[in-house]
């Protein structure tokens, strides 16, 4: 056992931080900075700045334009882009279509597609569930029909996230109706600009448009779109599931803003001292440091079972559990501590100015409170993700 | 023991009911939130021809002499509707307070104009390094002449934008924090000197930024007497706490029974989402945060109407156990949603918001926690 970095480690550390100060363009960070509102533009141009150096698809196998790093090289590349808070990386296409592409695509959807996403000129949405069908997601219900070249596409996606600037879908369809129902569904690739795909906003109660309803009306999409063999889609999605490495900047990006937001209360005066000093308050901070400390060693002995050449398993659940619990307990303790100053919004109406009312880090802090109630339901409900760890690890 | 409440309660309540149920859909209230006013001013003369307006205020002031009850059996219908007319700033916390301690001239001029609806009232008792510490008061007053000048800045002023009076706390002597020195000043928005920046909160309600700069008062608009403001300061928020809590029972017994309705209706693998157990025992949980609140409400409103000598324990402990249990189901019925409860189509997440800023209005959990132990 050691937790020390070796001195290759540390030089790759070093080279990520002397990258970061020439290469992350300041506009974009300033706005990070200010925690404005997300701008597709930034993300795009800075997944092509990382993608530009190869340190875009690192998930990927070298021979598909990927990296072949090792988890720790992986590890500390995106710890150090959370730390300079840097922007989201959109996973759709780059952790999530891709990897299905190069995994069971054909050769001419795998010359179509992955250029695509490893030079971000193409935006990927998930196209997963369904108004009918959340946890249980095997219970989807969008057809598509099987008509000489083509699959006649009829049904309604949902949740369906950033889907506005999307150019393609990744969809799961029912092909056939079986007795089982993770039987007879399909893996399509839809482009959104096909006759008949229709997305409608689902405004969120922070005020923003994240998410979507996407309505397929007899869209056709050829049959060389089919991803895999036609029924076996389920094997792709629980796939993809694995895939999903929900963990690793996420931590990172928590360590950052419980810093900040210690930081903060330093600066908060509370009486002769400042908010650090309220004892009940504080022991609030200083538990949810534990907490994260206790999940980032979780992450890193997850990571070096893969390491060691073990697969990641149902403990991945334990990460999306806890992780999205700190989210949320860290975004509380940003009320908290603005106390008043949490109130004043101006996602809902427009009316006035949308100068910021208070301190300048007042304004974000209560549509991040309500935004991150999603995170327990999104990527399988933290309840759903309890009983897969009731299931697989403890074998209830 | 009795909780039941006598006829004319009963008439009240059942009044306010019909209201929320017949005049107060919830499209209807989503526009009146949406709206520049933020609220309906029919909806308030409505209110002033029902009576509502005066019905805890004295009968000297013009009122029905009700007490905590009244208000109390109110605020929770409010809460049912998440209704958005300034009730709780304007009567409750302003009236109150003038009722309290204002002199003949101010409750005749004042009150009149409120009970019969022509006049609403804000409070400015937050300042930016305040807190919940009402006491810390930074904006001061100076006397001059017969009157006072106003300097200094209040902040989140609840009903700010429609207020044709504002209450504010200023320090006419004695160190930041200190009881001793406050005074009470009635401060007409439109004087030299005053300026409001307006804004709505996520509540879906309205609150300005007071800015007061060399505001020229006459004596006539000192509440209370000079310096001893704060008790009176401190009971008005007390009675404003106390019904809020009722505002916010009202609430979460809607949330939580919504919640228990939807998983009823909404099927997965199969079954309806209620047949979980592991989401019966949350809904159970749920029910029992909003019994023990139920609980704490009613005996710190008998403690209220009753002017005991422990009220103000009693309405700390009640603040707790609210904020405690307004964040568990406010939560709660937003995750046992899933994806419908985040958006802003459904009233669900709308009555979370409200549960939200009522947490932190008048003293958090923490505050009144450790206000409890002192007292």
């Amino acid at each position: 056992m050691d937790l020390v970095f070796s001195q290759e480690d540390l030089d790759f550390q070093e080279e990520i931080r002397s990258f970061l100060t020439s290469e992350y363009p300041l506009d974009i960070k300033e706005r990070q900075d200010n925690r404005l509102p997300f701008e597709p533009e930034d993300v795009i141009k800075w997944q092509k700045i990382l993608a530009k150096k190869g340190w875009f698809a690192i998930n990927w196998p070298k021979k598909n334009g990927g990296t072949d790093w090792s988890p720790t090289k992986k590890y500390i590349l995106q710890n150090e882009l959370a730390v300079a808070n840097t922007p989201i990386i959109i996973p759709f296409g780059v952790n999530m279509c891709g990897p299905v592409i190069y995994t069971f695509g054909t050769d001419t959807q795998k010359r179509q597609h992955l250029p695509g996403i490893l030079n971000s000129d193409v935006w990927w949405c998930q196209g997963y569930s369904e108004p009918g069908s959340g946890s249980d997601l095997a219970s989807l219900q969008t057809k598509a029909k099987l008509q000489g070249d083509n699959y006649i596409v009829n049904g309604t996606k949902s949740w369906t996230t950033l889907a506005q600037h999307a150019d393609w879908i990744f969809c799961l369809v029912r092909t056939e109706t079986t007795n089982i129902k993770q039987e007879g569904i399909s893996f399509l690739l839809l482009d959104m600009k096909s006759p008949g795909v229709e997305v409608k906003p689902i405004i969120t109660i922070d005020g923003s448009h994240e998410v979507n309803t996407v309505h397929f009306d007899n869209v056709k999409v050829p049959t060389e779109n089919l991803v895999g063999v036609e029924g076996q889609g389920w094997k792709i999605a629980k796939f993809l599931l694995r895939h999903e490495r929900t963990g690793i900047a996420g931590i990172a990006a928590l360590k950052r803003e419980l810093k900040r937001l210690k930081e903060i209360c330093a600066n908060v005066i509370l009486g002769e001292g400042s908010l650090l000093d309220d004892p009940s308050y504080r022991r609030k901070l200083e538990a949810a440091e534990i907490e994260l400390k206790a999940t980032e060693f979780t992450e890193l002995r997850t990571l070096s079972q893969i390491s060691s050449g073990g697969a990641p398993g149902p403990e991945s659940s334990i990460l999306k559990i806890k992780g999205t619990e700190l989210q949320q307990t860290i975004s509380e303790l940003f009320i908290e501590m603005l106390a008043y100053y949490s109130h004043p919004f101006f996602n809902e109406t427009e009316l006035g100015s949308n100068e910021a009312v208070g301190p300048d880090y007042a304004g974000a802090a209560m549509p991040h409170y309500l935004n991150f109630r999603k995170v327990s339901i999104y990527g399988g409900s933290n309840e759903i993700q309890r009983n897969v760890i009731a299931k697989a690890i403890l074998g209830l | 023991m009795d909780f039941s409440f006598n006829e004319e309660q009963t008439l009240i309540q059942r009044q306010v009911a019909q209201f929320i149920q017949r005049d107060y859909e919830w499209e209807k209230r989503q526009a009146l939130a949406k709206s520049e006013l933020g609220f309906s001013s029919e909806n308030w003369k409505i209110f002033a021809d029902l009576g509502w307006l005066g019905i805890s205020l004295s009968e000297e002031s013009g009122g029905f002499g009700g007490s905590a009850l009244e208000t109390m059996i109110i605020m929770e219908e409010f809460g049912k509707g998440l209704v958005v007319e300034p009730f709780l700033e304007t009567i409750v916390l302003c009236a109150g307070l003038i009722d309290s301690c204002g002199n003949k001239d101010q409750k005749s001029e004042i009150l009149k104009k409120v009970i019969s609806g022509e006049m609403h009232l804000a409070l400015g008792f937050v300042e930016p390094q305040s807190r919940f510490n009402l006491a810390d008061v930074t904006t001061e007053a100076k006397k001059k002449g017969d009157g006072f000048v106003l300097n200094g800045f209040k902040s989140v002023v609840m009903n700010g934008p429609s207020a044709n009076n504002i209450i504010i706390s200023a320090r006419i002597s004695g160190k930041q924090s200190e009881e001793e020195g406050i005074s009470l000043f009635v401060v007409d928005p439109k004087l030299e000197g005053v300026s409001l920046r307006n804004y709505p909160t996520v509540d879906g309600r309205r609150a300005s930024e007071i800015t007061l700069e060399n505001v020229d008062v006459t004596s006539s608009c000192l509440l209370a007497e000079e310096g001893k403001g704060f008790k009176e300061l401190e009971k008005a928020i007390d009675s404003a706490t106390l019904a809020i809590c009722a505002e916010a029972i009202g609430a979460m017994e809607v949330l939580y029974k919504t919640t228990v309705e939807y998983t009823k209706i909404r099927k997965q693998f199969g079954q309806a989402i209620g047949k979980f157990q592991v989401l019966q025992h949350r809904m159970v949980d749920m029910f029992m945060e909003y019994e023990q609140s139920k609980s704490l409400l009613y005996m710190a409103t008998i403690k209220q109407a009753e002017k005991a000598e422990d009220s103000k324990k009693a309405i700390s402990g009640l603040k707790y156990q609210v904020g405690k249990a307004a964040k568990f189901i406010g939560q709660q019925a937003v995750q046992l949603h899933g994806g419908m409860g985040v958006t802003d189509e459904l009233n669900v997440g709308h009555f979370f918001k409200r549960l939200t800023t009522i947490i932190t209005i008048f003293g958090n959990t923490d505050y009144h926690l450790k206000r409890y132990s002192q007292l």
